[in-house]
């Protein structure tokens, strides 16, 4: 792989632990497990509907990992043609190459408008910079105006979902938060708010509103960025975006260079594909395309700001680029298991779940604890790559990507000395037999006792019985059974079988089933 | 015994993958499937020199210690018109991960031996439906069942609903749906060891949905996951046991595989 | 280096590999559900948007305006905005029945200002086209529609489409927009699942989205 930049690692999440230990403290949360199960549940059996209802879903998937790879591997080429659609059409590229020269950018371009505050489209790639962060540093406010990740910055809390950010809080959290916190920051939540959903959105409603009205400068992030025609493409539910990119005179969007698709038809499908994986809808409440300037609509002033941060880097990793081609929908996350019950805090990044595991350890390398962690925090049961509408192989990527921290570490582990050990028993049969009749000893012994601890298994016996070995093994048994019929294949083949065996005999002991 | 339906091949020769954990830990699984093969007509051969699949150093990352293993294991079984092997997820690594690994070692050689024998290599839910062409196989299993589909044999083989098909068939069985059937049950391999506190998680999750069916018997394809699933009833005294798909398929009324 | 030069340096080192020319993969596959009968699209499209808790009425040419100032007063409004290439024809009912028409036009002649559209309650427009598996209305903001923060502000929208306007699947309506225009897709009235992923409709869009379809 090329030595191209990694992607630093964002102050909120330096020196995150790994997330196995992460995970300890997140499965102990009982309201957030509750609050997760019922979410993910709920939005498993949308998805499902959705999808369920579409003929050729497959044929969809392919024409979304065909469009989104013809980007990638012409990147250069679509940023440019890009870059002359959007001037042509009286937008300002920016070009930034990390985090710090974004916010700069985004701090720069608001300060020029004499605006102390902006308000924002929920997005991933702003959150991936902290750009929030810079520019409160900047002494200039921005107002997260999508439900969820206003109840998330009222509550001075993180983000723990890449669609619904607020996941892990319940209806009465947020009544508690909106009541306790709008009141500092705008219009108050009415006195009387209760914790129905309706009434929590409308509080929304009011207090956000007041903000709309006055806002000058938006700051927004894009679903996609059409190459042909310097179309942006922003997929909402609530109308907090069309109020963003409708009302301001100046509109800022930050957009990862992974965003790209080449023409306006690549569209269609992936206007089919995102909203039925994502939100489990058919079609989302609200999609809104601006193609630079409109004379008379919308804001006057529009500003493209293209964000590298890491992506060169994934691009140069010939397989784990495929991961670029992530659309944000949450699929993998709302159809993981592991990511329902331990949330998106323990993955120490914006990006939770699945691609989470993937993604961070491509984009910011494998030298943290945490990065190191991710490609672990995975069963490999596949439900991801299932799941995702462009056919990212999730759980290949997690493999390669253990294999790189494996690499890494050359072989300076105790568990790279078990593993050697064990490859090396398996390296001939002869060593695999003789380490067998160890086993089966330890069988004889035991009987059909069930073994509950076991010195070293402690990860397994703190909540499993273990199986107690048997007595004979298998080829054992078959070399008393079936003796030398050892299976030269070449001569086996096609001959008839010439005698019948006894098939007799009590299984071992063990406590599952043939004792 | 009613005896089973006509095989679609005449007496096929097939190469039985044991798999090094089933060989040493449940070896009454291969033996159930020999049992059952040799019921069904068919010429069942064991390749003594067989050892492992790789799957767990591939899967940990040891990407370098698996791949002596696929050369193995091509080595041991080029030459079988069938392998079978009772487990989905050491099927999945063979057909799945085995070109991956040959391709990062820069053996293109291999990479061609291994794409040509793949394809031939099943798990015994796919032999029996799709070489054999049965799915009553004869068996008489007179418990209260309910089946997990194990991630590898659904997700990345694709054998869709060959296992229950094949339950379907078995005489005497009181097959039940088991609720959230697809979902993983925690097993993962090292991910057991590696987040044992989430792995158990989701494995006390699938404890309880197979215990809400009133079931004596769980059975899936692949002894690992049910080694956890079993380990946490066990722990439990839940009174509901584990078994392989192919000892409930080997099981007669004569003889209980 | 710029970050431009230099970024895009980058790109062209990290797909070395590719040896695919851009456009090579050819026209865009385009996968859509089958049309059926223009009736079925109809009946389909009609049903899409009910399930958003959109309210969607069919008339004739003539009985529009009747259906668009019954939406109207079912809602309450006062007050109606009217782009400037409506058919006038649409809102004369209305304003028979007292309610009170708004042109996108300030005091000082400019176009209304936020705080104005805030003040009024309803808007009435067309669309450019509607696509039925979704249930989606497309606006590209053509003078019938008018502006973009027009359909946004006031708490009603209530929209006339024209039933040869409406189309099978997304891929039709894709390839009848013109990207050089805005376009803004509505499914339904606005809505957020944020909340323990129980929809509700309405936060910040209309609440109240009104569909009649002209047969």
């Amino acid at each position: 792989m090329t030595d191209l930049p990694a992607q630093e690692t964002s102050p909120t999440f330096l020196g995150m632990p790994s997330f196995q230990h992460a995970a300890e403290a997140a499965l102990a949360d009982t309201q957030q497990r509750r609050n997760l199960a019922h979410a993910t549940a709920t939005i498993r059996a949308k998805r499902a509907a959705a999808v369920g209802e579409v003929d050729g879903w497959e044929d969809l998937r392919l024409a979304g990992a065909a469009a989104k790879d013809e980007a990638l591997h012409h990147l250069p080429h679509y940023l440019e043609q890009l870059e002359a659609a959007l001037t042509a059409r009286g937008a300002t590229v920016h070009w930034a190459r990390d985090a710090d020269e974004a916010n700069q950018v985004v701090v720069d371009l608001a300060r020029a408008k004499a605006t102390d505050e902006v308000v924002k489209v929920k997005s991933m790639a702003t959150q991936e910079i902290e750009l929030n962060e810079a520019l409160e540093a900047a002494g200039i406010a921005a107002w997260e105006t999508d439900l969820a990740e206003l109840i998330v910055q009222l509550g001075e809390d993180r983000p723990s979902h890449i669609l619904v950010p607020a996941i892990h809080r319940n209806r009465a959290e947020i009544r508690e938060i909106f009541a306790r916190r709008m009141g500092a920051v705008g219009r108050a939540a009415p006195d009387d708010l209760t914790d129905e959903p309706a009434r929590l959105a409308e509080a929304a409603r009011l207090h956000l509103r007041e903000k709309f009205l006055r806002a000058r400068v938006a700051v927004t992030g894009a679903n996609f960025a059409v190459a042909e025609t310097g179309t942006l493409v922003v997929v909402e539910s609530e109308g907090n975006g069309r109020m963003c990119l409708t009302l301001p005179e100046t509109l800022i969007t930050v957009v990862g260079i992974e965003k790209v698709l080449p023409t306006f038809a690549d569209l269609s499908t992936m206007l089919q594909l995102l909203p039925r994986s994502s939100t489990g809808e058919r079609m989302n409440p609200y999609t809104s395309m601006w193609t630079g300037v409109t004379p008379g609509d919308g804001p006057q002033e529009v500003h493209v700001v293209l964000l590298d941060n890491g992506r060169s880097r994934v691009l140069a990793d010939e397989a784990g680029r495929e991961a670029l081609r992530c659309i944000r929908c949450s699929a993998c996350l709302n159809v993981c298991p592991v990511y329902e019950r331990t949330g998106g805090h323990a993955y120490g990044s914006v990006y939770p779940g699945p691609i989470g595991a993937v993604l961070n350890p491509l984009l910011r390398g494998t030298s943290s604890e945490v990065d190191r962690s991710l490609p672990y925090a995975s069963s490999l049961c596949g439900a991801c790559f299932e799941a995702c509408p462009v056919r990212i192989d999730i759980p290949s990527l997690l493999v390669r990507l253990r294999t790189q921290v494996v690499d890494e570490a050359s072989g300076r582990s105790a568990e790279a000395a078990s593993m050697k050990a064990a490859a090396w028993v398996f390296g001939d049969h002869r060593r695999l037999e003789a380490a067998q009749r160890a086993a089966t000893l330890g069988g004889r012994l035991l009987g059909d006792r069930t073994i509950r601890s076991l010195p070293g298994l402690g990860a397994w016996t703190q909540a499993r019985d273990v199986p107690t070995p048997p007595t004979e093994t298998f080829r054992q048994w078959w070399a008393r059974t079936h003796g030398d019929d050892e299976g030269d294949l070449d001569d086996a083949r096609g001959q008839p079988v010439v005698e019948e065996q006894d098939l007799g005999g009590a299984g071992p002991h063990t406590r599952q089933e043939g004792s | 015994m009613t005896g089973p339906a006509e095989l679609q091949v005449a007496r096929p020769t097939v190469a039985l993958f044991a798999t090094c954990f089933n060989d040493t830990m449940w070896p009454q699984t291969p033996r159930a499937v020999v049992t059952l093969l040799e019921r069904l007509g068919c010429r069942v051969v064991f390749p003594r020199e067989q050892t492992c699949c790789g799957q767990m150093f591939t899967n940990t990352g040891y990407a370098d210690a698996a791949t002596p293993l696929v050369r193995r294991f091509v080595d041991v079984f080029a030459g079988a018109d069938h392998v079978v092997s009772p487990s989905g997820s050491c099927v999945g690594s063979v057909r799945e991960q085995h070109a991956v690994l040959a391709r990062r070692a820069g053996d293109a050689g291999l990479e061609r031996e291994v794409r040509s024998l793949a394809p031939r290599v099943l798990e015994l839910s796919e032999l029996l439906v799709d070489v054999l062409g049965v799915t009553d196989v004869g068996a008489y299993y007179p418990h209260r069942v309910t089946y997990h589909p194990t991630c590898h044999s659904l997700r990345m083989l694709g054998v869709g609903d060959k296992p229950l098909r094949l339950l379907r068939a078995v005489r005497g069985i009181d097959l039940v749906d088991l609720p959230s059937a697809e979902e993983c049950c925690g097993f993962g391999g090292t991910f057991a060891m590696k987040n044992a506190d989430t792995s158990i998680a989701m494995g006390a999750d699938k404890a309880r949905h197979v215990r809400e069916t009133g079931a004596e018997v769980v059975v899936a394809g692949d002894n690992s996951c049910l080694a956890h699933i079993g380990g946490v009833l066990d722990r439990q005294r839940s009174g509901v046991r584990t078994v392989h798909l192919a000892q409930v398929l080997a099981s007669t009324q004569e003889e209980q595989a | 280096m710029s970050s431009r030069e230099e970024i895009l340096a980058r790109l062209r080192l990290a797909t070395g590999d590719v040896t695919s020319r851009p456009g090579e993969r050819g026209p865009v596959p385009v996968s859509a559900a089958t049309a059926g009968a223009a009736q079925d699209t109809l009946e389909l499209f009609v049903k899409t948007v009910t399930d958003y808790r959109a309210s969607v009425g069919r008339c004739t040419p003539e009985q529009v305006g009747a259906e668009v100032a019954a939406a109207l007063v079912r809602a309450r409004a006062h007050t109606v905005l009217v782009p400037p290439g409506l058919e006038t024809s649409w809102v004369a009912r209305a304003r028979d029945a007292g309610l009170r028409l708004r042109a996108d036009e300030a005091e000082d002649g400019g176009p209304l200002t936020a705080h104005e559209l805030d003040g009024i309650d309803a808007v009435v427009t067309g669309a450019r086209v509607a696509v039925a598996t979704t249930g989606t209305i497309v606006l590209d903001h053509a003078p019938d529609q008018g502006r973009r923060a027009l359909t946004l502000v006031p708490d009603q929208h209530v929209c006339v489409v024209r039933a040869d306007q409406v189309v099978h699947d997304v891929p039709d309506a894709v390839a009848l927009l013109d990207p050089a225009r805005p376009l803004t897709w509505v499914s339904g009235p606005s809505a957020t699942s944020d909340i323990e992923l129980d929809r509700v409709e309405g936060v910040h869009g209309p609440r109240t989205l009104d569909v009649i379809v002209v047969c």
